[in-house]
């Protein structure tokens, strides 16, 4: 970060004059408010920051941000944004990126921006449905899911986002969902204050191609007894007054059980900051449908190897050792002779 | 050869498994007596090259071993002398056209006074380059070794629009890969290198060997209306040229421009008179830093697409820069203010500014220039790797008292202004390419000049005396 001194901003100065054109009613205006709201509490400028985006409905996101932006094409945000933010570590770089474009067209690249651990935020908008092309089935659909392109059901299981992340060693991995204002903005608070590769998974609604595909977990009545809000250093528990509560077994495996069967004790204490992502992972796996208890917040979040800066600092010691590039010298450094 | 190298190497120690290795140093002995070259240049080049002492001491004495081979058992009664050839007097290197080109970014990096960033994938035969630029950092140099061909150019192509030179080096299969993104640089219109190493194809085809099939999909290998400048070098030290002139043309006209080169002049190597740095040109470029245009309600605003009227090229205003603010993208864009607009005559007006803009860089390339006879019927026509073979095959026509003329081009999009009328002075256009004849096709369909391919897709470059039999067989 530089040492200028950021004017203080407002939600207004982050909006573009462009028109928002998603659906009515879509959960993505939610997490478009959400973002809005804390950019002016970063302390960071509008005009060192930049979205990329790829392809689908959330990479219009960039348009509506009045920041640098490029909406680029499908799967392809992480490598430019890796581009962006090698080239320029000074900068706050953001990936707006969705089920369809970060997990099956972009996998590769967002494997390799969380193994390379660039200091980029990433939003991924997961719906589990392709939206902007109308309705086919998405690489986190449920299996049997019916859609124009699966008629008689989806026969590919689906990836568990939160799954891949860890597995490619991302060092900050984090869940969130679009009816929660406030939760997301302190999930989005924490990703962006994180030194490395950020990952953060948002239950979007998708209320026109698969409207209500997380209300069993999210919706206000079920809140309760299904969304597990992890927080560090606390035990693992939810349900009306902490009744139930996740365990770790014998084999390694997590299971929700009654508190009041198991005691306090027993119940799993999160802890973000373990270098071994195993219960992280654990916990990402703890619910496989979208009827069961489901953790939410920040899963994992480690120190470690930043590339970015990584190869800046390559530069500078190349820089010091050798000083500056001598050109005339360069073509010379294979011998030379001369002709007379 | 063996037995003789391993009988060379024992008295070292060295284990009949590894002598055969140094098998290569009694071959260049032999040959080196052969044409009767000093010895002096490999042996110092040998203690230079090899550390381990044992190695260094098994090849110096197999190429001595080789040389005195030649010499005592008189192979032949008469060796053969290549005395030197007569060059320009100056300081001069040995250099591969992968090497000139390298240099030739890392130059052209410092002249447009911008950090490099390279995104590159290993291929052959490219991989050079990112392992020449990984080694000068201290230019400024970024170099990233991508997870594959697609993200080694978006990383270019972010770095470009972070303010960076943005390039990227592959052969023919990474050019397919990369179609997208660059088709995605066009719309962003901004500047980028990419350079293609061409080789033998389609698919894995001939890695190691050289080919210029890639022409057309250069020209026309993405989707849309997509015209970008297209450059081609045509000599190993020519490389480092063209890499300064496409780089020119890319920030200036802030555009992808595509470099070929091809496995011949990239492994191939040629004394270089070195330039003078003095020489080369500024090719430096302004970021925006102003609001450029009056919004209607009197404020003013930043216009990402507000064109230069002279070179139709656009302002690059990179992150950082305060109140610049903007958004970019592949969506169609109104001209002017960048905002998304699918009106149809928007997409015409669009279309048509892209290509008028690449059509216009005509107005700032020199114009085709004949060598030899100009009162010539015959025409020869080149670009890239064929021009020492085809300037060769001239020069000896020429000799033999046969009157040709030949052109070649470094500029294959745009053309040189003058090309068609040039071309037109001439009866016959021959147009020798290792190819099935691509820029022939161009020309025709260009020009309406009855031009005849010569073609040759071997994998290795055509030879002076193929040329010249090609060339009478079409005009005596």
């Amino acid at each position: 970060m530089s040492d200028t001194i950021v004017p203080l901003t407002t939600k207004k100065d982050w909006a573009s004059d462009q028109e928002v054109r998603w659906c009515p009613g879509c959960g993505d205006y939610g997490v478009l408010q959400a973002v809005l709201q804390l950019m002016p509490e970063l302390g960071v400028s509008p005009a060192n920051t930049v979205f990329v985006s790829g392809i689908g409905c959330s990479s219009r996101f960039p348009y509506y941000m009045n920041t640098y932006g490029v909406h680029s094409i499908h799967g392809r945000a992480p490598a430019i944004a890796t581009g962006v933010k090698t080239a320029r570590p000074d900068l706050d770089v953001w990936v707006i990126t969705g089920d369809g474009d970060a997990l099956s067209i972009g996998g590769n690249h967002l494997i390799h921006m969380l193994r390379r651990n660039v200091d980029v935020t990433m939003l991924l908008f997961n719906n589990r449905i392709y939206g902007l092309t109308k309705g086919q089935y998405s690489p986190t659909s449920e299996l049997g899911k019916v859609t124009k392109s699966t008629p008689l059901g989806s026969v590919d299981p689906p990836f568990n986002p939160l799954a891949v992340a860890l597995g490619a060693g991302a060092s900050f991995v984090a869940r969130t969902h679009d009816l929660d204002r406030k939760h997301m903005t302190e999930v989005f608070r924490a990703a962006h204050g994180h030194r490395g590769a950020s990952f953060v998974e948002i239950f979007q609604n998708c209320n026109v191609f698969n409207d209500g595909a997380f209300k069993d977990i999210v919706s206000r009545e079920q809140r309760g007894e299904m969304l597990i809000d992890l927080k560090h250093g606390e035990p693992v528990r939810f349900g009306a007054d902490g009744h139930l509560g996740v365990m770790a077994t014998k084999d390694g495996s997590l299971q929700i059980v009654e508190v009041a069967d198991v005691g306090e004790d027993a119940i799993l204490v999160h802890d973000k900051h373990r270098q071994n992502p195993g219960l992280a992972f654990a916990l990402a796996g703890l619910s496989h449908d979208d009827h069961s208890p489901t953790p939410f917040g920040i899963f994992r979040q480690v120190e470690s190897h930043e590339y970015s800066s990584a190869v800046s600092v390559q530069v500078a010691h190349a820089y010091e050792r050798n000083g500056p590039g001598d050109l005339a010298a360069l073509l010379r450094s294979n011998g030379t002779w001369t002709v007379k | 050869m063996t037995s003789l190298t391993k009988e060379a190497t024992a008295p070292l120690g060295v284990k009949s498994r590894d002598a055969e290795r140094s098998k290569n140093f009694f071959a260049l002995g032999l040959v080196s007596w052969l044409y009767t070259r000093p010895v002096e240049t490999t042996t110092s080049w040998i203690t230079e090259r090899f550390k381990d002492p044992l190695v260094r001491a098994a090849n110096e004495a197999a190429f001595k071993a080789g040389y005195h081979f030649g010499e005592t058992t008189e192979l032949i009664d008469h060796p053969f002398k290549v005395p030197p050839a007569p060059l320009r007097a100056g300081e001069y290197t040995n250099v591969t056209g992968n090497t000139a080109l390298a240099w030739g970014v890392i130059a052209a990096g410092q002249l447009a006074k911008l950090p490099v960033f390279l995104g590159s994938y290993p291929i052959t035969p490219a991989s050079d380059i990112l392992h020449e630029l990984a080694k000068h950092k201290h230019f400024g140099v970024r170099t990233v070794q991508a997870e594959d061909e697609i993200a080694a150019v978006g990383l270019a192509l972010g770095s470009a629009f972070a303010g960076h030179l943005g390039v990227t080096a592959t052969s023919g299969p990474g050019m397919a890969l990369k179609s997208e993104t660059i088709s995605l640089a066009i719309s962003l219109e901004l500047p980028l290198l990419v350079i293609d190493i061409q080789r033998g194809g389609p698919s894995t085809g001939l890695p190691t060997k050289t080919d210029a099939g890639d022409l057309q999909l250069a020209l026309y290998g993405r989707h849309g209306e997509s015209p970008l400048p297209v450059i081609a070098a045509y000599s190993p030290s020519h490389c480092f040229y063209a890499a300064i002139e496409a780089v020119r043309i890319a920030l200036k006209y802030r555009t992808p421009v595509i470099l070929l080169s091809d496995g011949y002049l990239a492994n191939g190597s040629e004394p270089w008179l070195l330039p003078n740095i003095e020489d080369l040109p500024d090719i430096s470029v302004q970021f925006a830093t102003e609001l450029n245009h009056i919004a209607e309600d009197g404020s003013e605003e930043f216009w990402p697409y507000l064109r230069d009227p002279q070179t139709l090229a656009r302002p690059w205003a990179i992150p950082g820069t305060p109140k610049l603010m903007h958004r970019i993208g592949g969506i169609e864009k109104e001209d002017g203010s960048g905002n998304i607009n699918y009106t149809p005559q928007n997409h015409q007006l669009m279309v048509n500014l892209r290509a008028a803009k690449i059509a216009g860089i005509a107005n700032d390339i020199p114009l085709a220039t004949i060598s030899g006879d100009e009162d010539a019927t015959t025409c020869v026509l080149g670009w890239g790797s064929t021009w020492g073979a085809i300037t060769e095959a001239v020069m000896r026509l020429r000799a033999e008292g046969t009157k040709v003329a030949s052109v070649h081009l470094m500029h294959l999009n745009p053309f040189p202004k003058n090309l068609g009328e040039v071309l037109k002075r001439f009866e016959n256009v021959l147009v020798p390419e290792l190819n099935s004849g691509q820029l022939c096709r161009l020309v025709r369909a260009e020009y309406l000049v009855d031009a005849h391919s010569i073609s040759k897709i071997q994998g290795i470059p055509f030879t002076a005396g193929e040329l010249v039999a090609a060339i009478k067989q079409r005009i005596l």
